[in-house]
């Protein structure tokens, strides 16, 4: 996509801007939502302090929605899709999905259920994974008008994104900042009620900042706009909770990789969604920046933040207690940590960059989309290079993730020594 | 200092009161006497227009409404800025269109098809935005004043 924004059309006849884009956005959530369920199928039967009710079911179901995007995918290449931003998996395929998130609740629930300890950890775990369900169904209804197709669109991508996954978030971190620094699980959770509690307190009335400009009533101007304000508080709340809990640990985990990510995880998600986020939701400004690049800076990284992160955060703990190799701290690893964050960090500002000046030049200066689109060109070439720095850092993570990642008698031989 | 069942009732009551006010602003904004959109205008050919523009995945390029991709132009109020005949030229090209180097698919659609989607630009281009129409297409509105001033 890089390319076609400076005029490297190349590979247009097969996969054109439409077709990548579609890719990309998918894989981002298909891949999220398998580290949301791995994360869960991790922390639940440990937290329950019980066995998942079924291994195999869940493989079925590992097995089963990845096949599921892969065919969404391969169709996408074929014009095969229901063309609204984020929710392009044709509806045929969304059934399949409910089959699926169903399968998977029903091993958690189960397995919560059975068990003999229900944490706060788990149940936020938990209830962030059941609404995050709950809400895929209002996008896969038709509407006639694009105006409520919009509307009930965002029901599903901002209460997804800014509210009920800000619970799994919630649950993956608390689960992390327990184990990693030895902090009392009461104080961890009591602090988890309140972030959670902040983030639906402002994140569903601040789904108000999508429907400004799209056509219906303009109380969401002075809801979404006071709402969407306080949102930053959430992820605020979250960064300092992290940061303190750090500070007050007795313990000191030797995984120092997953707690890299961890805390990482807590401070760019607050810049990447509360600080840029805050930056263009007031609806004086968002009447200049919404439909510009400037939404693309604040939305890559805060997905990285908030959501990447954490799911390489959660590998980074539960890799070395699932293979026995102790791998806490290591070249190829810490390096993998600084690259890809350096990387997305200069993504995000040349993003920035030619948003702001797409805002001056095209809604401003009046001049044509095209003509603006040429001018800012010159930053993608900066984009590129900053996109070519985060693929060597995720490719190191991925060697680590590979070469260590199946399980070895390591961690016996130590113990027997 | 605040205890764990404090900061959980905090959690529960804040939710439930948020999602309560979310659903009655919902049923607000979508009561007749409300309406932005001209709804009653929603024919046949406006809603064929918008599956075309679904299983077209149009979004993934363009934006509609300040709404999509960000790779190719702004489509609200596209009709008064380029006029139907342009608009479908470019939706029956059999070659990809490529308006100062940046090119898009050669849809080859129909005349009925494009007809739709003429419709479709139509009923968008008249939707109350809340003053985003004005700032998003300002060749419209510079064009829409200029006319006025020459009446």
């Amino acid at each position: 996509m890089g390319f076609d924004r400076i005029g490297l059309q190349g590979l247009h006849e097969i996969i054109p801007f439409n077709t990548a884009r579609a890719v990309h956005t998918n894989l981002l959530v298909v891949w999220l939502l398998t580290g949301f369920m791995g994360a869960a199928y991790y922390i639940i039967p440990e937290e329950a302090q019980c066995e998942l009710i079924s291994v195999r079911w869940a493989y079925i179901q590992l097995i089963s929605l990845a096949l599921v995007g892969v065919i969404a995918i391969v169709g996408f290449h074929f014009n095969h899709w229901e063309g609204r931003k984020f929710l392009e998996i044709p509806r045929e395929l969304d059934y399949l999905v409910v089959v699926n998130v169903l399968l998977f609740l029903g091993l958690i629930l189960g397995t919560l259920f059975k068990g003999r300890r229900k944490t706060t950890t788990a149940l936020v775990l938990t209830m962030g994974l059941v609404f995050a369900a709950l809400l895929y169904i209002p996008g896969m209804i038709w509407f006639d008008s694009q105006v409520m197709d919009s509307f009930f669109r965002w029901w599903v991508v901002h209460l997804w994104v800014e509210g009920v996954w800000e619970l799994i978030m919630g649950g993956i971190l608390s689960y992390l900042l327990i184990k990693l620094t030895g902090v009392d699980r009461e104080v961890i959770e009591k602090w988890l009620y309140v972030i959670i509690g902040l983030t639906f307190l402002s994140g569903v009335l601040g789904t108000g900042h999508h429907y400004y400009y799209i056509g219906v009533n303009k109380i969401w101007l002075v809801v979404g706009g006071i709402f969407s304000a306080l949102e930053p508080l959430a992820f605020l709340a979250m960064a300092l909770f992290a940061v303190n809990m750090y500070r007050k640990g007795e313990k000191s985990h030797p995984n120092k990789l997953a707690l890299f990510w961890t805390i990482g995880s807590a401070i760019v998600s607050f810049i990447g969604a509360g600080l840029l986020g805050f930056a263009h939701t007031l609806p004086q400004t968002n009447l200049y920046t919404h439909g510009t690049l400037v939404t693309a800076m604040h939305g890559h990284y805060a997905f990285w933040g908030a959501y990447a992160m954490i799911v390489l955060a959660i590998i980074s703990y539960a890799l070395p207690n699932l293979t026995g190799r102790k791998r806490y701290n290591n070249t190829i690893g810490n390096m993998a940590f600084w690259i890809s964050n350096i990387g997305i960090l200069g993504m995000t500002v040349a993003f920035g960059v030619a948003g702001v000046a797409q805002v001056y030049m095209e809604r401003k200066l009046k001049m044509d989309f095209m003509d603006v689109q040429n001018e800012i060109a010159i930053h993608f070439v900066v984009l590129l290079i900053c996109a070519t720095m985060f693929t060597i850092g995720i490719g190191m993570y991925m060697y680590e993730f590979i070469k260590y990642g199946t399980p070895t008698d390591e961690a016996l031989i130590n113990d027997n020594q | 200092m605040l205890s764990k069942s404090q900061a959980r009732a905090f959690f529960l009551g804040g939710t439930v009161v948020t999602f309560l006010i979310f659903i009655v602003l919902t049923i607000y904004s979508f009561m007749p006497s409300n309406d932005q959109t001209n709804f009653k205008d929603i024919d046949k050919d406006v809603v064929r227009g918008k599956e075309i523009w679904e299983s077209n995945n149009c979004m993934g390029c363009h934006s509609i409404m300040g709404e999509g991709g960000y790779y190719a132009p702004e489509l609200t109020k596209v009709v008064d800025r380029r006029g139907e005949g342009y608009i479908k030229a470019v939706l029956m090209s059999p070659i990809p269109w490529a308006p100062k180097g940046r090119k898009m698919v050669a849809y080859k659609m129909s005349q009925e098809d494009a007809d739709a989607m003429v419709a479709y630009f139509k009923w968008i281009g008249k939707i109350n935005l809340n003053g985003f129409d004005r700032i998003v297409s300002p060749l419209a509105k510079d064009r829409i004043t200029d006319q006025q001033k020459i009446k």
